[in-house]
């Protein structure tokens, strides 16, 4: 352990830890924006600036490993000009349509803005216009809103392990591209989304949930499809899923979903989902109501089991479903039925 | 999984065996891949399909499919003829080391090269890097329990562990991948023929007593039959009823004419699904059910890991929770009891399950618990057998080789594999009905070596038809080299064209398993139109 101070603060941090961690670990914020905690720091944006008070340097906190002894302050007038400065420095290449940005209230770097009380460009602006690419159903890129921080670079190497994107181009010019600048589409990239629920503006965006709106809460609950059992944030609005994220915390998967528990969850809502009981009348299946149906069911089991016995009826479970609906389906053919022909597709 | 997916990265070594885990637990595949790229980890793959995983493995060894005893048995061979056991473990914890032995001397390195096609000195190497590593994980998924001997397959892999020492630490141990969200939640609640909830055997009179007295019954105590067995039930009018809750195995069960068959022949069908499936298209009565964003309760995943579901959405139309639903047809079949919401059932499960016994609702907000959890203050077992085994010893279990029963011939010239892909999911209800991952991948296809490919004048995208001694589908040939020569991979997510037309209903005589993985075909040239 060593012993820093923050903000006149006596702090004791693990030796590995950075100045960031430090100061999150009793409950301060430094401002980042190229910083996630699922890929290792690069310190390119230099926005988490930190004054040591000793030298009266300026350090970025998240990428400086604490150090016996040191001494910093997070607010002081030279962090936060210096901030201000970097922040325009940005902007000078960045578009301020905000308004009809699909990422707006989301976007880290427009937050930073208001906070540095930031209004208007103070230098001039130089326009980097590339076009949106989106040959995939999943998510687009619009890289004249890319502020190079290369977090989706860093992530999907380091912890997506595919290394879709490396820099192009040096400089402010810098952006991520694919090998050979391919579509997505056909690039080695598995659609995981890691990149984009990470990207800090709108220069990554999902598709599916364009044009629908802020959600009005999230629901943490756990992917339907493999066994991993990612814990995914289901995003509603008006009754209806919009989007889904990662990052759960105590859960399998931290940041991470595959494409299926990120952009595959749109079958709930498909047309074709049943909404009524259907009977067979006269060779086809019609609607009816729950009475008639339940009631159908209940007698035709009753007398097969009456003629032929309980061991003529067998119930197939589901491994989609819950722990409590497979519970009591194998007790009601167990207990009420009287026969074990319970089974489910464990095996395929 | 004897352990969790948080310490695959405290891995020195991880063998990784017929599972495509890049496309069938993706997430999983992602925390090998991190911990090869911090190069403390070594991977070891031993699959006979070039997989995504391939590039960050220190070795890949590929078999002949169906192989896989006699390379696991090679394996402990090499590791004995090494001295590279762990004695100590085998002395204080294991039983039945000696008859394990003795038979092993029989897989020679020449044996086993013969029959798997393996290098005999890459088998060397391969049985070094696992047996001299201080914690080694085996992982592997139905790439080694669908065939014919899946049990044997796991057996012998229990076996290598046992011998290696490599069970109840972090980095180590034997770790199924479980396809479905909730296969392991379905077993351990007792939605199997033969055992009551918590695998507690029907016909134990201990066990079956203890479930008579708690539902109030007298229980039936000879097993049911297994799904397999139902089908043909169903087929010879055995059963005569059938209630399927959202399961579709008009696409995912092997031999799917006969499943058809079978599903035709009883009298009355119930199935209670989200969608008008295959399957449910040919029910009797078919009822709207929930989805998981659409009611509570909890899946458990390949780690034993209790978790929440929880309620986002509520179901369309008319469409009930698959528990409402199952409590008004109990009341019509004369249930006493009260109907119970979820957290209640739980309550239930944990009376009567033991290692459930500390799973409540409400102690699963914070990631969930791992069973066994024993009691309400336990904090759930991310390892097991950690210091002794839950029935004091392990066994070693003997196992032999035995060639694939339906082996490439003259007339069936291919061996065909099945599984699944990145964007699809088991039979496709759900993720064919996702507008998203239908527009990215909306047909099947089947994989074939550019060698074979270019023998049977097949070209990129070219249509083929494959045909078993069961039944033919039409599909388009992808050629890649990853596809070892003389096999085919073929997915089983399309119902127009599921892999399953052609599949084995043979049976694992011990777990039921049907052979998916091994089966001998013919392919040829299609012409589109024809
Ligand atoms: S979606 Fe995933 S795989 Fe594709 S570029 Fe982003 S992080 Fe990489
Ligand atoms: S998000 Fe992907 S890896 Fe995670 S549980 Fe869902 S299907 Fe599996």
């Amino acid at each position: 352990m060593v012993g820093i101070t923050v903000n006149g603060r006596k702090v004791e941090a693990p030796d590995n830890w950075t100045f960031l961690s430090a100061v999150e670990s009793i409950g301060l914020r430094v401002p980042t924006l190229c910083h996630h905690p699922c890929v290792a720091d690069s310190g390119t944006c230099g926005i988490c600036l930190v004054e040591e008070e000793v030298t009266g340097r300026l350090i970025t906190a998240c990428n400086t490993p604490v150090e016996e002894g040191k001494s910093i302050f997070l607010d002081t007038e030279r962090v936060l000009e210096a901030r201000a400065l970097l922040l325009q420095l940005i902007f000078s290449s960045h578009p301020v349509h905000c308004e009809v940005c699909e990422s707006n209230n989301s976007c880290k770097l427009r937050k930073l803005a208001i906070e540095a009380g930031i209004t208007g460009r103070e230098f001039p602006y130089r326009q980097d216009y590339r076009p949106v690419v989106d040959a995939n159903p999943f998510y687009l890129r619009d890289l004249s809103k890319c502020i190079s921080c290369g977090l989706c670079v860093r992530a999907c190497q380091q912890v997506q392990g595919v290394g879709t994107y490396e820099f192009q181009q040096h400089g402010s010019a810098a952006r991520p591209a694919t090998v050979i600048d391919s579509d997505l589409d056909s690039s080695v990239c598995e659609f995981c989304g890691l990149c984009v629920s990470i990207c800090p503006v709108g220069a990554l965006i999902e598709k599916p949930s364009l044009h629908q709106g802020i959600e009005e809460k999230t629901v943490v609950t756990t992917c339907p499809y493999c066994g991993v059992g990612c814990s995914i944030g289901l995003h509603i609005r008006e009754n209806r899923i919009i989007g889904a994220g990662a990052g759960v915390p105590d859960s399998v998967n931290n940041y991470s979903l595959c494409v299926k528990g990120r952009f595959g969850l749109d079958f709930v809502d498909h047309p074709d989902r049943l909404k009524k009981p259907l009977v067979r009348r006269g060779g086809e299946l019609v609607e009816a109501t729950w009475d008639e149906a339940m009631t159908e069911v209940a007698e035709r089991l009753k007398a097969v089991r009456d003629e032929s016995g309980p061991d003529s009826i067998a119930f197939l479970s589901s491994a989609k479903a819950t722990n409590e609906e497979n519970y009591i389906l194998q007790k009601l053919a167990r207990v009420l039925i009287g026969t074990n022909n319970v089974d489910h597709c464990a095996r395929l | 999984m004897t352990n969790s997916i948080a310490d695959i990265g405290e891995a020195d070594v991880i063998m990784l065996t017929g599972s495509n885990t890049t496309e069938n637990h993706p997430v999983i595949a992602e925390r090998i891949k991190q911990a090869a790229l911090s190069g403390r980890t070594k991977l070891l793959i031993i699959d006979p399909r070039e997989l995504g995983l391939s590039r960050f493995a220190t070795m890949h060894l590929k078999p002949r499919p169906g192989t896989d005893v006699a390379w696991i048995n090679g394996m402990a061979a090499v590791v004995l003829n090494e001295g590279l056991q762990d004695g100590e473990f085998i002395a204080e914890r294991c039983e039945g080391f000696q008859e394990f032995e003795q038979p092993l001397s029989e897989y020679t390195l020449e044996k086993v090269e013969a029959i798997t096609g393996i290098a005999a000195s890459d088998l060397v190497e391969a049985a070094r890097l696992y047996g001299k590593a201080e914690r080694a994980s085996i992982f592997y998924a139905m790439g080694i329990t669908q065939h014919v001997n899946g049990t044997g397959n796991v057996k012998a892999l229990a076996n290598l562990a046992l011998l290696c020492g490599n069970l109840g630490k972090a980095g180590a141990g034997i770790n199924p991948l479980r396809g479905q969200n909730n296969v392991q939640g379905a077993c351990d609640v007792g939605a199997l023929p033969d055992f009551f909830p918590g695998y507690q055997r029907v016909d134990d009179p201990d066990a079956n007593k203890k479930f008579s007295e708690a539902w109030g019954v007298t229980l039936p105590s000879q097993p049911g039959l297994s799904l397999m067995e139902i089908m043909e039930g169903a087929r010879e009018g055995e059963i005569r009823a059938l209630y399927i809750m959202g399961e579709n195995p008009m696409v995912t069960d092997p031999d799917v004419r006969h499943v058809g068959e079978a599903l035709t022949s009883v009298d009355f069908l119930v199935v209670q699904d989200i969608f008008l499936t295959e399957t449910a298209a040919l029910a009797d009565v078919v009822l709207p059910g929930a989805c998981f964003a659409e009611k509570e309760g909890t899946f458990t995943n390949t780690e034993r890991r209790v978790q929440r579901v929880r309620k986002a959405v509520e179901p369309p139309g008319e469409a009930r929770e698959d528990h409402i639903i199952l409590a008004a047809l109990a009341e019509r079949l004369g249930s006493p009891g009260p109907s119970l919401k979820p957290d209640e059932i739980m309550e239930e499960i944990a009376s009567l399950v033991p290692s459930y016994a500390g799973i409540r609702h409400n102690r699963l907000n914070k990631g969930g618990l791992q069973w066994p959890c024993p009691d309400i203050d336990h904090p759930g077992t991310p390892i097991l057998h950690v210091g002794r085994f839950s029935k004091g010893k392990a066994s070693f279990n003997p196992v032999d080789y035995l060639p694939s029963i339906e082996p490439p011939d003259e007339e069936y010239p291919f061996v065909l594999t099945t599984g699944r892909i990145l964007y699809h999911y088991h039979s496709g209800s759900m993720s064919r009905r996702s507008h998203n991952l239908e527009e990215k991948v909306s047909a099947g296809r089947v994989d074939i070596n550019p060698e074979d490919a270019r023998r049977l004048g097949l070209r990129e995208g070219d249509g083929v038809r494959l045909a078993s001694r069961r039944g033919d589908l039409i599909s388009h040939a992808h050629i890649s080299s990853r596809q070892p020569p003389g096999s085919i991979f073929a997915t089983f997510h399309f119902s127009e064209e599921t892999a399953n037309l052609l599949t084995n209903p043979a049976l694992d005589p011990v777990s039921k398993i049907p052979d998916l993985k091994v089966c001998a075909i013919k392919v040829e040239r299609w012409e589109r139109g024809e």
